[in-house]
């Protein structure tokens, strides 16, 4: 492993993403209210929602390694093969955990 | 400064693509073996595919100063009927002596089902008698962190060198398992579902320069066949040397693919 560090100093690595992530949030929070709006609403949650929710969690826990723990969160965590594929695509979150 | 893609999809691609790619800097491809988006219907589907792959393809490539490289396999995607694929298998021996061709590939596994395993573990048993390289295709979204985990446990039980084997499309929770099983790690560069050019860079800063490429995978979906060189400008923003950026995006690339002799580089 690497010493694990961007060149940029903080400084330069807000001014030089903030704003894309600035949208990014927004981004989140536009989709968010767009489910409160569904023609249906308000529905069900939807498993891949949960998920995200939970994933927005993790970013407030005040721990490292963001990145990976959300791409695990959002990992099927069984380890045997499964019997038969039920689709060609990919969903984006487990179904079966929730 | 010269650049490899090293997982890109031409068959699907137009020569305003072949000429942008040589424009920016783009001196040899790979091509893996892939998914048409429907499922072909017959194995002279696929035999006009390997033909297309080490005949009418390296042909297209080398007008546009492109050195073009092959993979052959049927994808996982098309492994769920076990039969089908076992015919498609057998023909791939007729097209081994092409001179393009690197190995096998991208083989792997989609759903993480039975019989998707079945055929990775039938192709990698090909690989070891024909001494070929492999490359990887691991799944996409949830399914990545168990397919991954299955894969390396198959390519050891195969007996193959991690050394000769490339574990593609890795994420931040694959990378580190894949290097330090030996494997070499590919990053695929996706416009917006998988991973981007910055994340790309965090995960090359996190787990350092070693046995790791950037590729685009550019196929018939939403894919940018410019993503390379969009990576390399996101490494240059934050200062990264000359020297890595060409590590990442020429010297590594060179490095595993001349374990196979078949590949060749006029830069
Ligand atoms: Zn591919």
């Amino acid at each position: 492993m690497s010493d694990a560090r961007c060149p940029l100093n903080a400084a330069e690595i807000v001014d030089a993403y903030f704003l894309e992530h600035r949208a990014k949030v927004l981004d989140i929070a536009a989709f968010l209210d767009r489910i409160d709006r569904a023609a249906d609403a308000p529905a069900a949650m939807d498993y891949r929602v949960a998920a995200l929710i939970e994933c927005i969690a993790l970013l407030l826990d005040g721990e490292g390694d963001r990145a990976r723990r959300i791409q695990e969160r959002l990992s099927d965590r069984t380890s045997e093969p499964v019997d038969r594929a039920p689709m060609q695509g990919a969903m984006g979150a487990p179904e079966a955990d929730g | 400064m010269s650049y490899i893609d090293p997982h890109i999809h031409m068959v699907s691609r137009t020569t305003d693509d072949y000429r942008r790619m040589a424009q920016a800097g783009c001196v040899a491809i790979t091509e893996p073996a892939f998914w048409a988006g429907f499922d072909r219907c017959s194995v002279e589907g696929f035999r006009d595919y390997f033909r297309q792959l080490t005949q009418v393809e390296p042909a297209r490539s080398a007008r546009y100063g492109i050195a073009h490289h092959t993979w052959l396999c049927i994808n996982p995607k098309e492994a769920e009927d076990a039969g089908f694929a076992r015919e498609v298998m057998s023909i791939i021996p007729e097209f081994l002596d092409a001179p393009n061709v690197l190995g096998i590939g991208e083989i792997g596994l989609n759903k993480n089902s039975r019989n998707e395993l079945q055929v990775l573990e039938a192709h990698l048993a090909l690989a070891a008698a024909h001494d070929l390289l492999v490359l990887v295709h691991t799944p996409h979204l949830e399914d990545k962190l168990k397919g991954t985990m299955l894969i390396m446990d198959a390519v050891a039980n195969a007996g193959l060198d991690p050394d000769r084997v490339l574990i593609d499309h890795v994420e931040e929770h694959t990378v580190g398992a894949v290097l330090d099983r030996g494997f070499w790690a590919g990053m695929t560069l996706y416009p917006d579902t998988k991973c981007t050019p910055q994340r790309a860079v965090d995960i090359l800063e996190r787990w350092g320069m070693n046995r790791i490429w950037m590729n685009s995978a550019g196929d018939w979906g939403d894919s940018d066949p410019l993503a390379v060189p969009k990576a390399r400008m996101e490494m240059r923003r934050r200062r990264h040397s000359a020297e890595s950026i060409r590590r990442i995006t020429f010297d590594n690339p060179v490095a595993f693919l001349s374990r196979s002799g078949n590949f060749r580089i006029d830069a």
